[in-house]
């Protein structure tokens, strides 16, 4: 029963962070190159557009909602199982996300890296 | 890619490793905390390590927001997890923990699949911000990679 809270809670993680790290991207990429913009406008109108966009805001409450559900996985689960199953379990989520949603061009060699750097962070955690 | 650009890859990786090593040594000073203590919790924040820690990982929230503003996130995040690495390194001469093998092999992991990335394109979908020419120049740069 306490391996299924943990497990829920690492899906929780994974599903808050994955689409938080989607919104944050849709919403940058909406602003615009942040270097080039500060040139032009200045860094406080930068902060200003950044911080009035929906997306931003939305993105932000997701990645809260993740750090709350690690919270609890931590309380159920150890932390060698649960900060690993949520990283790379993120970062594939991630690569089929931005597939989906951001309609970037994920190619064989997006792929090998996220499912190295997945395997990566599983071996760190031995 | 310019260097300036890299420069805010390398601050996302290092401010984050830094920053949570930071947090982490400073939770060990704090101790224990027991869940729904909210004092306990703000007390925590009066630790130096601690705060430092959390403006090293404010630091990280600017420098990933900024390279989200012209990159992939597929590029930025395994771009980015050099940081675990860093880590590693900074848990072996810092804080003198134990590395094994098996951590070295997810190092050598993690390093690999940065390769990989690093070598395509920063971007590779077209959006209003982003003039195409760049874009393309990108995209053409990668082809004569492989």
């Amino acid at each position: 029963m306490k391996h299924l809270y943990t497990w829920s809670a690492i899906a929780a993680i994974v599903v808050a962070s994955v689409s938080g790290d989607v919104f944050l991207s849709r919403a940058m990429k909406q602003v615009g190159d942040v270097g080039a913009l500060r040139r032009r406008l200045g860094s406080l109108a930068v902060v200003v557009r950044v911080l009035r966009n929906p997306w931003f805001l939305a993105g932000v409450l997701l990645m809260a909602c993740g750090f709350y559900s690690l919270l609890f996985a931590l309380s159920w689960g150890d932390v060698s199982l649960v900060g690993p199953a949520s990283a790379s379990l993120t970062f594939v989520g991630n690569a089929v996300a931005a597939k989906i949603f951001l309609h970037e061009r994920v190619d064989h060699r997006r792929w090998m890296a996220a499912l190295l750097v997945a395997g990566g962070v599983v071996l760190l955690a031995r | 890619m310019t260097f300036r650009k890299y420069l805010v890859l390398a601050g996302v990786t290092i401010f984050a490793a830094v920053g949570d090593s930071f947090l982490s040594h400073g939770m060990k000073q704090v101790g224990e905390i027991s869940s729904g203590d909210f004092k306990d919790l703000l007390l925590a924040v009066a630790n130096p390590w601690v705060a430092l820690g959390i403006l090293f990982l404010l630091g990280f929230f600017v420098a990933y927001l900024t390279a989200l503003s012209w990159a992939d996130l597929t590029y930025v995040l395994p771009a980015s997890s050099l940081g675990y690495v860093l880590l590693a390194l900074i848990a072996k001469y810092f804080l003198h923990e134990q590395i094994t093998l098996w951590r070295w092999l997810g190092i050598l992991l993690i390093s690999a699949g940065v390769g990989f990335v690093t070598q395509g394109p920063a971007l590779t979908h077209h959006h209003p911000a982003c003039s195409e020419a760049e874009a393309d120049r990108e995209l053409v740069g990668s082809r004569s990679h492989t």
